[in-house]
């Protein structure tokens, strides 16, 4: 047991020279960190939101909205298709309900017709079927969703997303945000640094769903301002509207959608100096819009930005350019904001915020001083209980401690581990954890010694009792720690980090590195009685 | 250099003859928090009911003017706050429930926030806002249910090891234990009506890890001991083990709580709540160890055969007829 062949001495003191080496970055300042040349390993420990202040948004999907914006786009394509079918079906009673879509096609000699124009519209890219095909009553159809069909529409969305969140961030420049998925259909969003959310929530919480329609000029103003639309037509909100009713009705299909832009860029009006956003439609969009604007100058067509009409202008001419203008009252401010939404990207689903945390900077740095305060207080309590207690072998158990710290810091600087408050409160658990295993060696050393044991005897069996409870106490720890980490939610998951880490090294150094130095000692002096 | 030594060499100290009393005594405790838990509550934060919490700091200011607040923040028309001291005097988190509609609008919860911030700041131009925290019911039951999963599976998981590592009475006595602990930091909450939150679960947890070490190593000796002295009673055996590792106990239980009470005292205001209870679950977890987990053996009939390869028994059979069982 205490027998240690010089090359695992060696090992053992590289390993700590190591650790130690590793740690030392965390706490050096960033600015002696960029001299660092590159190649030299210097990754530091990244504190937590709570102790660097900062915000934390947990964005949720509205998947319902998903599925009824996919409902009403496949209408339109079926419509489409249908429309295009030589010879033209014609189709009535089109419903949308629980996720599906069904019509009735009155002619039923044409049921296979209309299937056969169906197919390229429910397939999918991978060669699969998003929607089956059914038929009822021999001339209803019904497009129900396929089983995968939903779920793999919502991975797509919020990957893109997350890419649309994070294009929205950087364009407001200097911050560092973290943006990863979480579960099906949920998205966090962590800011270090940043106190008030509030300009993130309001970039983030637009859809910036851009869509062009024709207003519907024959309805009845007084339904309309009951919210009540004739079919075929929709009533939005219109809160800018000059006729004071805050309601238009809009046609609801034959709209272009913001998708085909390219470019927007906050400007202003030449004529009256208003802020404005200038658009720029792709090759598709700008065609479909040429022809949109052909067709019905001189009627009017509302621009409308998630589900609001923002103005609806009259068209005076056909815009063949492929750029618009979009204006209505904005500041210099909101213009600005709606142009980054815009190049970023519609969202491709409604994102609400279901979770808020936000920490100043004073807080965390307050935490943060006292944190560090009590662990070297609560350290230095423990390494003088240890040493009043059980003399060199109380001094060797205060090393391993002190290399115990480092090696925690080594490995969570290595793998850029989050430190939080809770993760420090783990730190002085994983000492304690440390100091038990000791505990139970040097008590074991001493029984073994009272029972009339000669030194090495002592020694090798308190080593070797010792360390099946400790090993048992510890597996039980890491089955704790394991859960936390797994169910464990925010900062709790960076004291399951701490303590799983810790687990792992306090074993080593308490018991391997404690052992070797004892080793060392009883080699070079072999001694006949210890004081223990 | 004399050594110190909290625990006398050899003690032989009847801890078992108290065990019946001990057991009473628990139950007493476990009854009194149940209903502690029962009639007055958990102050449960934000995470577990959702809701909104802003932490401000009265910069400048002896204590904070809770009565003050708790009036001029109930005329905003949002209900009355739930106002509660954090760490300085001059510190509180102001709790507040969601407007109705929230969970569709999350919009209305901001305005709230605005609203409540910009009442605070009116009174008192230097508070400082710390945070913000808002969580919605959705995720607020969600946090509820996983840290709820959490602690069963952990408490589920650990006994198992022991009854794997041990024999199954271990794994019950470990079990019995452990909700002993955790019922006990349960009550404590209700008592004190400190916030319960994320943290907490995590200091359960923890509790849960400690709570067995402690049972662990005083089984690892009576199981050393059952196979050592094959034919000593079980009381006697269990006395044996629980004082040969006494010495032990209280060194562990007193390195530990040593940085745990600096915690309370200097460490940061966030996490008083999860020191107190790590402190105190430390405490009881020794206490449990010692008369909870080791009786049970007794009750459950633990005894040397359970530890004997089986031909040895078969070799010693003679002997153990005499002997009987304990």
């Amino acid at each position: 047991m205490l027998d240690f062949p010089r090359w695992r001495v060696t090992m053992l003191n590289a390993l700590i020279v190591l650790s130690i080496l590793l740690a030392i970055p965390s706490f050096l300042p960033k600015a002696w960190l960029d001299r660092i040349p590159a190649g030299v390993p210097k990754e530091t420990i990244s504190l937590g939101l709570d102790l660097a202040g900062g915000s934390h948004i947990l964005l949720e999907a509205d998947t319902a909205q998903l599925q009824r914006d996919r409902l009403e786009s496949l209408e339109d394509s079926v419509r489409t298709a249908m429309r295009r079918a030589e010879p033209r079906i014609s189709i009535d009673s089109v419903t949308r309900t629980n996720g599906r879509l069904s019509f009735v096609v009155p002619d039923s000699a044409q049921i296979d017709a209309a299937r056969e124009a169906l197919l390229p519209v429910v397939a999918n890219s991978t060669g699969g079927r998003d929607w089956s095909i059914e038929v009822t009553d021999g001339n209803r159809i019904t497009l129900v969703p396929s089983g995968t069909g939903n779920t793999t529409v919502l991975d797509q969305a919020m990957n893109s997303a997350k890419d649309v969140i994070d294009r929205r961030i950087n364009a407001l420049g200097t911050l560092e945000p973290t943006i990863i998925r979480q579960g099906a259909d949920r998205i966090v969003v962590q800011v270090p640094g940043l106190q008030d959310p509030q300009a993130l929530k309001d970039l983030i919480g637009k859809t910036a769903k851009l869509e062009f329609k024709l207003v519907d000029e024959n309805a009845d103003p007084e339904q309309t301002a009951q919210g009540k639309a004739r079919v075929g037509s929709q009533v939005l909100p219109y809160p800018d509207n000059p006729t004071g009713i805050p309601y238009i009705a809009v046609r609801r299909l034959g709209g272009i959608s913001g998708d085909k832009l390219t470019g927007a860029q906050q400007s202003f009006d030449p004529q009256d100096n208003q802020p404005v956003v200038n658009i720029q439609f792709d090759g598709e969009g700008g065609q479909r819009f040429a022809r949109m604007t052909q067709q019905n100058t001189g009627k009017l067509f509302a621009i409308i930005l998630d589900g609001q009409v923002i103005s609806a202008p009259r068209i005076n001419e056909p815009i063949l350019g492929g750029s618009s203008q979009i204006s209505g009252s904005f500041t210099v401010e909101s213009a600005n904001q709606l142009a980054i939404a815009l190049n970023s990207g519609a969202l491709p689903v409604d994102l609400k915020v279901v979770e808020e945390r936000s920490v100043g900077p004073d807080l965390g740095a307050d935490s943060i001083k006292s944190g560090i305060l009590a662990a070297l207080i609560g350290t230095a309590g423990v390494l003088l209980w240890m040493i009043l207690t059980y003399g060199r072998f109380g001094i060797y158990a205060s090393y391993a401690l002190v290399i115990n710290v480092a090696m925690i810091l080594a490995v969570m600087s290595l793998f850029n581990a989050t430190l939080t408050l809770p993760g420090i409160a783990g730190f002085v658990l994983t000492i304690g954890a440390a100091v038990d295993a000791n505990v139970l060696i040097n008590e074991r050393i001493r029984e073994e010694r009272r029972k009339g044991r000669r030194v090495i005897q002592a020694l090798e069996n308190g080593y070797k009792e010792a360390s099946r409870a400790i090993f048992d106490a510890n597996i039980t720890n890491v089955i704790a720690a394991v859960l936390l980490f797994i169910f464990g939610s925010g900062p709790i998951r960076g004291f399951a980090v701490v303590l799983m880490i810790g687990i792992v090294t306090s074993v080593f150094t308490a018991v391997t590195l404690t052992r070797m130095w004892v080793a060392g000692w009883v080699k070079r002096n072999r001694p006949q009685d210890i004081n223990i | 250099m004399k050594l110190l030594k909290l625990v006398p060499d050899n003690t032989n100290i009847g801890f078992l003859k108290w065990r019946n009393i001990a057991f009473g005594f628990s139950i007493l405790l476990m009854v009194a928090s149940i209903s502690l838990v029962a009639t007055r509550g958990l102050n449960f934060g934000v995470d577990f009911i959702g809701g909104q919490m802003i932490r401000t700091t009265f910069v400048g200011e002896q204590s904070a003017p809770v009565e003050a607040l708790r009036e001029s923040i109930g005329e905003l028309g949002y209900g009355d706050p739930t106002i509660q001291r954090f760490g300085e005097e001059n510190q509180v988190s102001i709790r507040m429930k969601l407007p109705d509609g929230a969970d569709k609008n999350p919009e209305l919860a901001n305005e709230m926030a605005e609203k409540i911030i910009a009442k605070v700041k009116e009174d008192h131009p230097k508070a400082r806002i710390d945070g913000v925290d808002s969580v919605s019911g959705k995720v607020s039951s969600e946090l509820f249910d996983k840290g709820l999963f959490a602690l069963i599976a952990a408490a589920l998981g650990v006994a198992m090891y022991v009854w794997f590592r041990f024999e199954w009475q271990f794994g019950v006595g470990a079990i019995w234990a452990l909700v002993h602990d955790i019922t006990l930091t349960f009550g404590l909450f209700a008592l004190t009506q400190m916030e319960f939150d994320l943290n907490t679960i995590a200091a359960l947890l923890t509790i849960i890890g400690y709570s067995l070490n402690d049972t662990i190593v005083i089984y690892d000796r009576i199981r050393e001991n059952l196979m050592k002295y094959r034919k000593m009673d079980m009381p006697a055996l269990l006395d044996l083990s629980v004082n040969e590792t006494l010495s032990r106990t209280v060194m562990t239980s007193l390195t530990i709580l040593t940085p745990l009470v600096v915690l309370v005292l200097f460490g940061p205001d966030v996490i008083f709540g999860f020191s107190v209870a790590m402190a105190f679950g430390i405490f009881v977890g020794s206490y449990s160890s010692v008369y909870q987990s080791a009786p049970f053996l007794i009750w459950f009939g633990v005894s040397s055969d359970s530890f004997v390869p089986a031909e040895k028994v078969a070799d010693g059979k003679a002997e153990r007829l005499n002997e009987g069982t304990v």
